[in-house]
């Protein structure tokens, strides 16, 4: 009798406990591998014990692809990069506006605030405000290849069959760059671009003999460098600041030319179901305590005044290796994508999947 | 009354399968061919026509990618079917009847790995800093490391591998129920073993065959993890297109496309396949 009315009671509240679970709101998020750490989250939900949070790992392509076939729902706060959200909302209408008086914007990085803002902004509302920055450049084993500076050296027969890049946009718009060009300044004439696109993909199929293989993910390219087999890559940096803690002769090197900038940014997806607590959650991760835990699991450094000073030590011994104040002033941040122009690009990488040797 | 509840019980259990078919196979497959013939011309805005199946046929690139995807899944096939044979005979066959079971069992555990992490294991096997080069280095048989991955042998070697077991598996169920009395009888009546192979177990073993060769060409043409992966730089393969319209191009319309000619085309191979051996599926795979 007695152990039965435990049972009972244990059941009871257990059917309580899940019913208030069940009561409580969800946040879910849609963002990039490594950009929803278990101790945040644990954090947050300290924090604001009826909020829920449900993360889903993606890169810009796919978290378009997935709010495009939704018509924008499912998730409650996207993240995607800042060139990616003026097209993606003029073509498929995926994302709302953003309410910036819950924002606490003061806690942003004012230039990439009013850049993010410049680029998001449609018939006078906004769209996205910054949460991390990067940069994507090359990254050597500077014993094997101690010499290597910029994008065209991918391409160098020294290196033959010992470099790699992944075939997406950015080694394009890189070895455009690398080739003297700028394709930013192209972006309003796609004549011109086309052009572009057609001198820079004769030139990757021609260094595609001397490429060990494209890469596809920063755990595959991270496999390719530490074991030797790679010595020089196109690369994220944070990518390359995780293996200069494994191996301090890989390096981040910002291509002369200037290494190319992405913000990723905080978007509320049209169909969102839990505004407040996507907003909750951004005022959360800008927080400076937060901030360096964020940027100790992305390797990226958050759009706040001191972003780099609040970077984990690792991380910033790192950025200081590689980056010196000239570098940071010749950073090409990512224009605005127009619309038509990914499935210009799409072909070109296409044409050079496709080329034999 | 009776046929009332036989009707009852029929339409019962059709149900799930007629779901089944309608929900998951006929309406994507109606809603792929329907976006497929949607042509942009500007943002939000589409038409009705066949522009999408124009610009295929214009770019060799894609075309040139469906055909050096059917080829290589041709040849995957029937690599798959060399090696599969002799495996399925010997199961059925030559084996003990005690360890046949086991046997059988051994050829399906590959199955409980997913695709993925085998492709994996063939990458850690076959990379220059892999087992097999660093053997061979230390068996001073090789100088330098070699790198193996990345050209269209390895992707074939994996494929292979993949879909072997699909080969295996119809073929032991079709030799298994031959009287071994059909063979006595041909070597009795003066045959030799190719003869006999010939004329009576490839018979015999058609309708495996033919249902073993249309699996995995259609998983071969239809795969793509395992190219992927191993083909590296050098993989093009048409499954890779059709995610690169719909993921990186945003290009649905194209993808949808692409989607309804891969169908098509390895339906037509398939049946083209079924001609020139002069078998139907009649008489082969619904066999009774």
């Amino acid at each position: 009798m007695k152990t039965s009315l435990k049972l009972m009671l244990a059941g009871t509240a257990m059917g309580l406990t899940a019913g208030s679970m069940a009561s409580a709101e969800t946040l879910r998020l849609l963002t990039w591998g490594s950009y929803a750490p278990d101790e945040l989250i644990q954090k947050f939900e300290e924090e604001y014990p009826d909020i829920d949070v449900e993360v889903t790992f993606s890169n810009n392509e796919e978290m378009i692809a997935k709010l495009r076939a939704t018509g924008g729902s499912g998730y409650d706060l996207a993240q995607p990069s800042h060139d990616r959200i003026y097209a993606a909302q003029l073509e498929y209408d995926i994302y709302k506006p953003l309410d910036l008086s819950q924002i606490d914007t003061s806690a942003l990085s004012p230039n990439l605030l009013d850049g993010v803002k410049a680029n998001t902004t449609i018939d006078g509302e906004v769209y996205a405000v910054p949460h991390q920055w990067g940069t994507s450049g090359i990254m050597a084993n500077i014993k094997e290849a101690p010499d290597a500076s910029g994008w065209a050296d991918l391409c160098d027969p020294a290196y033959q069959g010992k470099t790699s890049m992944r075939l997406r946009r950015t080694i394009l718009l890189g070895t455009a760059f690398g080739m003297g060009m700028n394709p930013f300044e192209l972006y309003s004439d796609m004549d011109a671009y086309q052009d572009m696109l057609d001198q820079v993909t004769a030139k990757l199929i021609e260094c595609k003999s001397n490429i060990k293989t494209y890469w596809s993910g920063g755990d595959d390219l991270s496999g390719l460098m530490l074991s030797g087999e790679v010595i020089l890559s196109e690369t994220w940096d944070s990518t390359a600041y995780k293996l200069y803690n494994e191996n301090p002769d890989i390096v981040f090197v910002p291509p002369e030319t200037g290494a190319l900038a992405w913000i990723d940014t905080f978007a509320i997806p049209k169909g969102g179901e839990a505004d407040d607590a996507a907003y909750k959650w951004i005022n959360f991760v800008l927080r400076p305590e937060n901030v360096t835990i964020m940027s100790s699991s992305t390797g990226a450094i958050a759009a706040v005044p001191n972003g780099i000073e609040l970077l984990p030590d690792d991380k910033r011994s790192a950025v200081q290796a590689a980056f010196d104040q000239s570098d940071l002033d010749n950073l090409k941040f990512f224009a605005n994508i127009p619309p038509g122009l990914e499935d210009m690009e799409g072909l070109a990488l296409e044409r050079i999947k496709a080329a034999t040797e | 009354m009776r046929s009332d509840t036989g009707k009852l019980s029929l339409i019962l259990l059709m149900t799930p399968f007629a779901l089944w078919i309608v929900l998951l196979i006929i309406l994507p497959q109606a809603g792929i061919g329907y976006v497929s013939l949607q042509e942009k011309v500007g943002p939000r805005q589409y038409e009705f026509g066949f522009k999408n199946y124009m610009d295929f046929l214009g770019e060799p690139i894609y075309w040139n990618t469906l055909l050096r995807t059917a080829w290589m899944s041709i040849l995957v096939t029937i690599l798959a079917l060399m090696i599969g044979f002799p495996v399925a005979y010997y199961i059925a066959k030559i084996a003990k009847k005690q360890a046949r079971a086991g046997l059988f069992l051994l050829c399906l555990i590959p199955l409980w790995v997913s695709d993925l992490v085998r492709a994996f294991g063939w990458i850690v096997l076959l990379r220059e800093t892999g087992i097999i080069s660093g053997a061979l280095q230390w068996l001073g048989i090789i100088g330098e490391p070699v790198e193996m991955l990345y050209n269209d042998m390895t992707v074939i070697i994996g494929l292979v591998y993949t879909v072997v077991l699909f080969m295996i598996v119809p073929l032991v169920s079709t030799l298994d129920g031959m009287d071994d009395a059909l063979l006595e009888a041909g070597y009795n009546l003066g045959g030799s073993r190719f003869t006999v192979f010939r004329r009576i177990i490839v018979p015999y073993a058609m309708p495996g065959i033919v249902s073993g060769c249309i699996i995995t060409f259609m998983l071969t043409a239809g795969s793509y993890l395992t190219p992927i992966l191993l083909g590296g730089k050098n993989s093009s393969w048409f499954t890779e297109q059709i995610y690169n319209q719909f993921i990186t191009r945003y290009n649905w319309e194209a993808g949808a496309t692409f989607g309804v000619l891969l169908l098509l085309f390895t339906s037509f191979v398939v049946w083209a396949g079924l001609r020139l051996t002069g078998q139907s599926l009649a008489t082969t795979v619904a066999k009774e």
